[in-house]
């Protein structure tokens, strides 16, 4: 179990070093760009390829670095609330709560809050909600 | 604006910038060409290996996690007098070889025994990892613990053409693990899903079908039949309905092939009309919870149910009829989503109109809830 933790939670080695090495190149032209801009002699196109030049890389760095963060932010199991309905089987009061280990559906449960008789779990369901846009559905 | 020019421009620019410039900028252009004609290809395969590499450690951590889980709930339920984890670990690895079918006739049987024996093994094996556990509980391990080897199964399928991939530095190998790895993913997911639900005893989509059986005969008295399934007999619209469905509510899908056989054995082939009830794959697009109707036996699973139905209803002329409610592989084996719950009373809807329009008052009806009765009583 321990090695699976460490295994999710790692970031290759390899990954860093190639992120330092762009942040670093991404830097130096980004300086460059600073010091032909600030120089007498400046030329605008130069200083913007490299700028341009320096944000496209450090904008890479970055994307790497989310992507990477973002594969160990996923590797956990999703799980959505269970919900159980208690149903009066005389004067049809439903009420919800969590999930109990024990529960089933037509168990008898607790007495009605409202009438004193006996009740059953009606349903046990999970309730998901959609992200998608709903297209070509019918 | 074009690259081209972009490149030449910036080869101007640094040519100016640094004596030499266009030379570097030269180099660079022809150096990044010949490392993607020559080395493309490996590059690609890396950047696919790193993708699958991502995805195994997923599925690695989906594994241990259904594993511990497993553990977790055999100690939790069972109350061993020792550390069940070497037995769960060896029940992982647990295998079933299927019949050979080089002369197909008769199979049906042989597989039906094999799978026999592998219910039983499972049986036995729940019961000395759980002892304390009750027939409930005990087959809601045993579906637990089988989600748990499908989770290690599909964890090592994937690792296995990894690793063969990495190995032999294939780019087919990598490239169709990587296509089908979507697919895998999801299933994974689905199962994980599942083994909290097989835990905690929480009904599936699976057990749709059950769930409407289980609607229909509440209130009445049931008794059991073979195997591990129970019967009731439900006045619907003036004919007598048999409803069928597994033995509830542990994780059981019975054997509704032998139950329906028995009912109509019972009642001298009288059977006017089947209808079978089943959770149904969905196609994509299509909405969860949709109910569909047709003919035909409704049952999934190797096949030796369906089978034995098929006999039974040919040897009586006996007319079948499918009402399906629609939901995905990931819906069929997590907890019920609650449009798979609220279509139960659509379906009972249209199995009265079935009823109604295909038999007449005074008729004998067969009404099997196919599924995972887990969650579900009656």
């Amino acid at each position: 179990m321990q090695e699976a933790s460490s295994d999710r939670t790692r970031v290759s080695p390899y990954i860093w070093l190639l992120v330092i090495i762009t942040v670093a190149i991404s830097l130096i032209l980004l300086l460059l760009a600073l010091q032909e801009i600030t120089s007498e002699q400046k030329d605008e196109t130069l200083a913007t390829y490299l700028l341009l030049a320096g944000a496209v890389l450090l904008g890479s760095a970055a994307y790497a670095m989310i992507q990477t963060r973002k594969r160990v932010f996923r590797a956990k199991i999703e799980s959505h609330p269970i919900m159980t309905t208690i149903e009066c089987k005389k004067c049809g009061f439903k009420s919800t709560r969590e999930f109990q280990r024990g529960d089933y559906i037509f168990k008898e449960s607790e007495r009605c809050q409202k009438c004193g008789n006996p009740t059953i779990i009606a349903a046990i369901y999970r309730e998901v909600k959609e992200k998608e846009k709903k297209r070509f559905t019918s | 604006m074009n690259p081209l020019i972009m490149l030449t421009t910036l080869q101007y620019s640094v040519a100016q910038f640094i004596p030499g410039g266009d030379w570097i900028i030269q180099l660079i252009f022809y150096l990044f060409f010949f490392i993607f004609i020559l080395y493309g290809q490996k590059i690609q395969m890396y950047v696919m290996i790193r993708e699958v590499q991502g995805s195994l450690y997923r599925l690695k951590y989906i594994r241990d996690e259904g594993r511990k889980i497993t553990i977790e709930t055999i100690n939790e339920i069972g109350k061993p007098q020792s550390d069940p984890t070497p037995r769960v670990d060896r029940f992982l690895e647990y295998f079933t070889i299927s019949p050979q079918s080089l002369d197909p006739a008769g199979i049906v049987w042989k597989l039906e025994h094999i799978l026999n024996i592998r219910d039983a093994r499972f049986k036995d094996e729940v019961k000395l990892m759980a002892p304390s556990a009750d027939k409930t509980q005990a087959h809601n391990l045993e579906n637990t613990l089988e989600a748990a080897m499908a989770l290690n199964y599909i964890y090592k399928i994937i690792r296995h053409f990894y690793l063969l991939g990495k190995k032999t530095l294939s780019l087919y190998v990598i490239m169709q693990l990587q296509m089908v790895l979507p697919l895998v993913m999801r299933e994974a997911e689905a199962y994980a899903s599942a083994l909290k639900a097989f835990a905690y005893g929480q009904p599936i989509g699976d057990g749709a079908g059950a769930l409407v059986a289980a609607s229909l005969m509440h209130g009445h008295e049931t008794r059991k039949i073979p195997e591990d399934c129970v019967v009731a007999t439900v006045q619907i619209e003036g004919r007598s309905a048999f409803v069928i469905k597994a033995e509830g509510p542990g994780g059981n899908v019975g054997k509704p092939g032998d139950a329906i056989k028995t009912i109509i054995e019972e009642n001298e082939g009288k059977i006017a009309n089947i209808i079978m009830i089943d959770a149904a794959l969905k196609l994509e697009g299509e909405p969860v919870g949709e109910v569909a109707e047709g003919v035909g036996a409704a049952i999934g699973g190797p096949g030796v149910d369906q089978f034995k139905i098929e006999e039974a209803i040919l040897k009586h002329r006996i007319p079948i009829n499918a009402v399906i409610v629609r939901e995905d592989v990931g819906d069929a084996v997590s907890p019920m989503r609650k449009e798979i719950f609220d279509a139960v009373d659509k379906a009972i809807e249209r199995i009265k109109q079935v009823i109604l329009e295909k038999t007449k008052e005074g008729d004998k009806v067969i009404i099997a809830g196919i599924g995972n009765t887990i969650g579900i009583g009656q």
